[in-house]
């Protein structure tokens, strides 16, 4: 799926390294599987905090490597992404080929899910087509066991004639004989009599032709049999692989000619060569088959009927949607609720700590402007945004992380897909939606799950139109100042409130796909493309592990972020509302100059001077607001919601000026950092700047209707 | 009984079909190639998604939904219900 720390978390934004240069004295290990088999908790047992995490030479594909000892012996194990096999034409689907076939690692290991054998085996055998120095680890033992799928590992590994390794990495079970095997293989070369698929007696001839053509131009560089089977059904993608990494073209002129006279003759006895690939891959698929029934005993047939119950309650036409939605609104619920507590704690912390700084800044006689730089500026900003985001981030993520690994995330693209198709989109947009719920460039990042180029687009462009974590802090305080609380206070307040921003949230799904529509009828214009979604089986979270990821990868990451731009971002908002210009402060006079257009879109300058201050981080928008009506110098808070709500009533707010406001907030251009993310993801400026003015215009718009409306109401 | 051929998009929820063709052709027609959908692959229909489109489908011991466009590309025998 692709929904793993590594497209949403800290380790997207790292510096590349040159992913292919290795340590002489290091072995290198190559680490395939399938995607969700856990073959990152593989990676990250094995290799623990010695990671480096890098973009693939000229790819917008990440992946990690990492180090470790064993038998006082180095390995460098590289993590290739997670495919079904190695003869599609998806950039991932090139990288583990091309690294597999052409890097030379000294082991691949194949990881497979104990659970889904059978489909595993398929990787299994095309990389056993390319190297015999391969270490099957067979993961996710724990769960098999539970299902009752009996698995005979030392007959699978003597049908292979590879090592077969059975583990719960999630437990650390069985990693010790992996690192052995992994050692066995790399130090002696141990596998000679790897399981070779035999096809149709005319294609092995066939291979067999091209072998002795082409076997000493390789000069043990590659596996010719390999490479002969590729020639047989050459693609431009392999083509091009194999020139750039032999150096030259081996198809010359001679070798094209035998090839096609080998498929004239292929022909004669009925294969045409389109069917070839159809025949290749049914033979792999057959033994796969075969060894799989060997291998296997299924002790309990239905052993998925747990699996297959759940699946009819969350996708069952009166319970699907419904359960979704009530879900991810206890999931706001429990953050909004929850966050409230250690969110005035900080403030109090914080703001307990400036009157120290405060002092100590006068205690050392430093000049007022430096005091107003440094701690009413940029510590007064920095300490607002970790106050205001960190409580619900430390409840939203951890949560969030829960049901991506549980198995509930991919249902939910199965429920909402047929929307997503009707919008001429990809039905994982649903996905990268949702992770941009929590955070909109990982939502852009997460974008990658998505083959097809146009759809990607569409995807980013459009990704922007849910509203993220920065953003409910604001929403959430609207809807509590000026619709829920001020009817009902307490318990309920919150269930309203939760029930208003899950409706805005929604309100914002409905405009991603009407957008999605509106770009494929116009500037991205295309059919869908087809998609197989695999719904995984549903496996109980390890709570803690959860925990510490989400704290560590995606909290602290994107706090981190919102601190690095929130500091330099303090500094200019104090200086704007410092330096006076006759009698007039920098800032009153921005706010003065957009306050006519502000007022045409229900708004006033004010605001709409702070969500452009607030461009590196949206959390600092209501801060900026508060400042600017109370004309001091620097950045507030109101710890009281009613207090606050008295000062935008005395500047003239109205509800309408609410309603406004939260539309603003749900469209407008996407926040710096994932500007620079779509920059980087799309490469293009001219993607940027649609993704910057498409939300800002039809929140314009919105904001316009929904101004003129209730003008033409009063009026009445 | 004997079997008709229909396309995948036809079997009813619950029943069994097995793959007599496969009518795509090239990334559409490898995707499936992947995912082990050869001819004689058993296929079960699982379930719809609430709105009718896609359906998730039990292939070779993994469950996938594909749209219903690309599972009219895929003929099955099917016996009819048991």
């Amino acid at each position: 799926m692709g929904l793993t720390n590594k497209s949403t978390g800290s380790k997207v934004i790292s510096n590349d390294i040159d992913f292919l240069k290795f340590d002489k004295n290091s072995k290198v290990i190559a680490l395939a599987g399938n995607p969700n088999v856990g073959k990152s908790t593989v990676f990250n047992e094995l290799t623990g905090m010695n990671q480096h995490t890098g973009n693939w030479p000229g790819k917008t594909v990440t992946s990690a490597r990492g180090e470790y000892t064993f038998n006082n012996k180095n390995f460098t194990l590289v993590d290739i992404p997670g495919t079904y096999s190695l003869m599609s034409n998806s950039p991932e689907e090139e990288i583990a080929r091309d690294f597999i076939c052409f890097c030379n690692p000294d082991t691949t290991i194949v990881v497979m899910d104990a659970t889904c054998m059978e489909r595993n085996l398929n990787l299994v055998l095309q990389v056993l087509e390319v190297t015999s120095n391969v270490v099957v680890c067979v993961n996710l033992l724990d769960e098999a066991k539970k299902k009752k799928i009996n698995i005979d590992l030392n007959k699978l590994s003597c049908k292979l004639g590879v090592p077969v390794i059975g583990t719960s990495a999630r437990n650390r079970v069985g990693l010790k004989e992996l690192q052995q095997a992994i050692y066995d293989v790399s130090i002696h070369n141990s596998v000679d009599n790897s399981f070779k698929i035999k096809y149709d007696e005319n294609i092995e001839n066939a291979i067999n032709r091209i072998v002795e053509k082409i076997k000493d131009k390789l000069d043990d560089k590659i596996n010719p049999r390999f490479v002969s089977i590729k020639l047989l059904d050459l693609d431009d993608s392999m083509h091009k692989s194999l020139t750039e990494y032999l150096g030259f073209d081996i198809l010359d002129n001679d070798l094209d000619k035998e090839i096609n006279l080998i498929k004239k003759d292929l022909e004669k006895v009925g294969i045409k060569s389109h069917l070839l690939r159809d025949k290749i891959v049914t033979e792999i698929v057959r033994n796969s088959e075969k060894i799989y029934n060997e291998c296997v005993n299924i002790e309990n047939k239905k052993y998925n009927s747990r699996d297959r119950k759940i699946d009819k309650i969350l996708t069952s036409k009166t319970t699907g949607i419904p359960i979704m939605i009530i879900l991810f609104a206890f999931v706001f619920w429990l953050t909004i609720v929850g966050a409230n507590y250690p969110s005035e704690l900080l403030s109090n912390m914080f703001s307990y700590i400036e009157t120290k700084l405060l002092i100590l800044f006068n205690l050392i006689n430093a000049p007022n402007w430096l005091t107003g730089v440094l701690v009413l500026g940029m510590y007064k900003t920095v300490t607002w945004v970790i106050a205001v985001m960190l409580p619900p981030m430390a409840i939203f993520f951890p949560l969030f992380t829960l049901l991506e690994d549980s198995g509930f995330l991919p249902r939910i693209a199965f429920n909402l897909d047929k929307f997503f198709k009707k919008a001429n989109a990809h039905g994982k947009q649903a996905l990268t939606m949702i992770m941009g719920i929590g955070c909109n460039a990982c939502g852009v990042v997460g974008c990658r799950i998505i083959d097809s180029p146009r759809e990607r687009l569409i995807a980013i462009l459009t990704n922007n139109f849910v509203p993220c974590n920065g953003r409910y802090p604001t929403l959430i305080s609207i809807i509590t100042m000026f619709l829920s609380s001020a009817i009902i206070g307490g318990f309920m307040g919150s269930i309203i409130s939760t029930l208003l921003l899950t409706a805005l949230i929604l309100l914002g799904v409905i405009i991603t796909l009407f957008v999605s529509k509106l770009l494929s009828k116009t500037i991205l214009k295309g059919i869908p493309s087809s998609f197989a979604l695999e719904l995984p089986p549903y496996r109980k979270p390890q709570i803690g592990k959860v925990l510490v990821r989400s704290i560590f990868d995606r909290t602290l990451f994107v706090l981190g972020r919102a601190i690095a731009v929130a500091a330099p971002a303090g500094i200019i908002i104090w200086l704007m509302a410092n330096i006076n210009i006759s009698g007039s402060s920098l800032l009153s006079y921005c706010t003065n100059f957009l306050d006519p257009f502000g007022k045409i879109i229900g708004l006033d300058g004010v605001i709409i001077m702070a969500f452009i201050l607030g461009f590196p981080a949206n959390e600092i928008v209501i801060p900026i607001i508060i400042m600017s009506y109370m004309a001091t110098g620097n950045i507030m808070e109101l710890n009281n919601l009613s207090a606050l709500r008295e000062l935008l009533i005395n500047n003239g707010w109205t509800i309408t000026t609410a309603i406004c406001m939260m539309l603003f907030c749900l469209f407008h251009f996407p926040c710096g950092t994932t500007c620079l993310t779509i920059k980087k993801e799309t490469g293009s400026f001219k993607w940027t700047l649609i993704s910057f003015l498409l939300p800002t215009i039809i929140g314009i718009i919105l904001c316009f209707i929904v101004s003129m409306i209730s003008k033409i109401f009063i009026l009445i | 009984m004997d079997s008709d051929v229909i396309t995948l998009d036809k079997l009813p929820i619950g029943q069994i079909g097995y793959v007599e063709s496969l009518l795509s052709k090239g990334s559409e027609r490898r995707r499936m190639l992947d995912l082990g959908v050869v001819n004689n692959t058993k296929i079960e229909a699982l379930y719809r998604s609430p709105v009718g489109d896609p359906t998730a489908y039990f292939i070779r011991g993994a469950v996938i939904a594909l749209r219903n466009d690309d599972a009219k590309k895929i003929n099955v025998s099917y016996r009819g219900k048991f």
